[in-house]
């Protein structure tokens, strides 16, 4: 278990190497799933709202969409980007910016997929009463989606927990580059590789404690405010 | 604020509505004009639901033609609509008035004191910044009648606004009904309760089976019922 020993001493001694990893993993995570939730709430909303030909295959594609492999997003995202690809003259493959398409993209059906269906359940209920109250189809959308804001929260954080923890993605679009596109996952999957168990074992710690806080600091905030409003 | 159109008269011509392959009403003419409270009477399946959603604009006629003030497209701008379980909004007491009254396109300054005048008048200044869904459903309901009169309406539509309370819910919810009737507001209900009937009618409209079966002002309908259905309503019997 020395590994495991000095796996912490990393962590206590906030090697700087170390922090710099995981404040890029956040950045990259939380701008993905921002992104992805300014498309996937309203896009959601809106699916939830409408009745057009074709609409049960978007949904059936979109819940799909929610399994998505990762590295096939980056793949995709890799082909777009490159120098030969459609958008390869911005120059931004290898870049954390590359990253965070590549896992607002992942995310993106998630969040807009529950949203779907919890909008959905909430309209049948509030059909009647927002149409006697004349809400138009803007209003609709921002009344749904603030009130069932505690469920969407659930919904961003699975899009969160999707996108800290995958690794194939950022690896083929980032490039795992040290100091500018390694994360807390390409670097476990890389010292791991090296032999290098301590740092691997120090970041695999990092990871869970993260997403433990964060979903534990969610389910907090979900229960007082959902006294608050429910009562 | 908008300009005000009146509603009034509505009318029905010759509407019917079918839903799953039975008919819900048939053939139904009539006419709503001001004046005291039109209490909507029979049994379950009466059709008492779909009229009061068509009248308000909720559902569209299989066929035959509803005016608002002569006009056939009217948004319900100046119509409100009671639904015997009220939906709650997910925000406090206070925001489900206040979002009435946005939606009402009330001016944004004065919505403050617009919306405690409002929850006094049904007495639910007390409980304003509790959550709406954390109310008793007597109190839900009245917090339901405050977000409808927020609308300011010229017509008040209720669909057995008391069937699921208490005697004490339903007597503040009728008191409440009878303020808003006397202050102007076309009151159209619907009621399984032959002695709410009798304390807020002004007229009774006896509906069978999908037709008006019978429409008279509230005194004549129980003096002097002409049909043996309203009599049968009249002295309490069942209606078959």
């Amino acid at each position: 278990m020395t590994e495991g020993l000095s796996a912490w001493q990393l962590i206590a001694s906030g090697d700087a190497a170390l922090l710099a990893i995981v404040r890029l993993s956040l950045v990259v995570s939380l701008s993905a799933v921002t992104c992805a939730a300014l498309l996937g709430l309203p896009l959601g909303a809106s699916l939830a709202l409408t009745r057009f030909p074709g609409r049960t295959l978007l949904i059936v594609l979109l819940n799909g969409f929610m399994g998505l492999p990762p590295v096939v997003v980056g793949l995709a995202v890799f082909l777009l980007l490159s120098r030969s690809g459609p958008l390869g003259t911005f120059g931004i493959l290898f870049t954390p910016l590359a990253m965070i398409i590549a896992q607002a993209l992942l995310v993106l059906p998630i969040i807009a997929a529950l949203a779907r269906q919890t909008i959905e359940d909430l309209w049948r209920e509030y059909r009647d009463e927002l149409t006697a109250m004349d809400v138009g189809p803007v209003g609709r959308i921002a009344t749904l989606l603030w009130d069932s804001r505690f469920s969407l929260l659930t919904a961003l954080l699975a899009g969160f927990g999707r996108a800290i923890a995958e690794v194939g993605a950022v690896m083929i679009v980032g490039g795992n580059i040290n100091g500018f596109t390694r994360t807390m996952t390409t670097a476990i999957a890389l010292e791991t590789s090296k032999g290098d168990l301590p740092l691997a074992l120090g970041l695999g710690y990092i990871l869970i404690v993260l997403v433990l806080v964060i979903n534990a600091g969610a389910w907090g905030l979900r229960v007082w405010s959902e006294q608050r409003a429910n009562g | 604020m908008r300009a005000a159109l009146s509603d009034l008269p509505l009318t029905l011509d010759d509407v019917s509505f079918r839903a799953g392959g039975s008919a819900i009403l048939d053939h139904v003419s009539l006419s709503i004009e001001p004046g005291a409270p039109t209490l909507i009477v029979g049994p379950n399946g009466a059709g008492k639901s779909s009229l009061l959603r068509i009248c308000m604009g909720l559902a569209r006629p299989t066929s035959g033609i509803v005016t608002w003030g002569g006009r056939t497209e009217s948004r319900p701008l100046r119509r409100a609509f009671l639904f015997q379980r009220p939906v709650m909004l997910r925000r406090s007491v206070a925001a489900n008035v206040a979002y009435g009254l946005r939606q009402a396109g009330y001016p944004y300054g004065l919505r403050r004191n617009r919306v405690r005048e409002l929850l006094d008048r049904v007495g639910l200044l007390d409980h304003a910044d509790r959550a709406a869904r954390s109310l008793s459903g007597g109190e839900q309901q009245k917090l339901a009648l405050a977000r409808a009169l927020a609308r300011d309406p010229e017509l008040l539509f209720l669909d057995e606004p008391t069937a699921n309370l208490d005697p004490a819910a339903t007597r503040s919810v009728e008191e409440i009904v009878l303020g808003a009737s006397n202050s102007g507001i076309k009151v159209v209900m619907s009621s399984h309760d032959l002695g709410q009937v009798k304390r807020l009618a002004g007229e009774v409209l006896l509906l069978v089976r999908g037709g008006v079966r019978e429409r008279a002002a509230a005194p004549v309908f129980f003096d002097s019922p002409s049909t043996p259905e309203a009599a049968a309503f009249v002295r309490g019997d069942l209606i078959l």
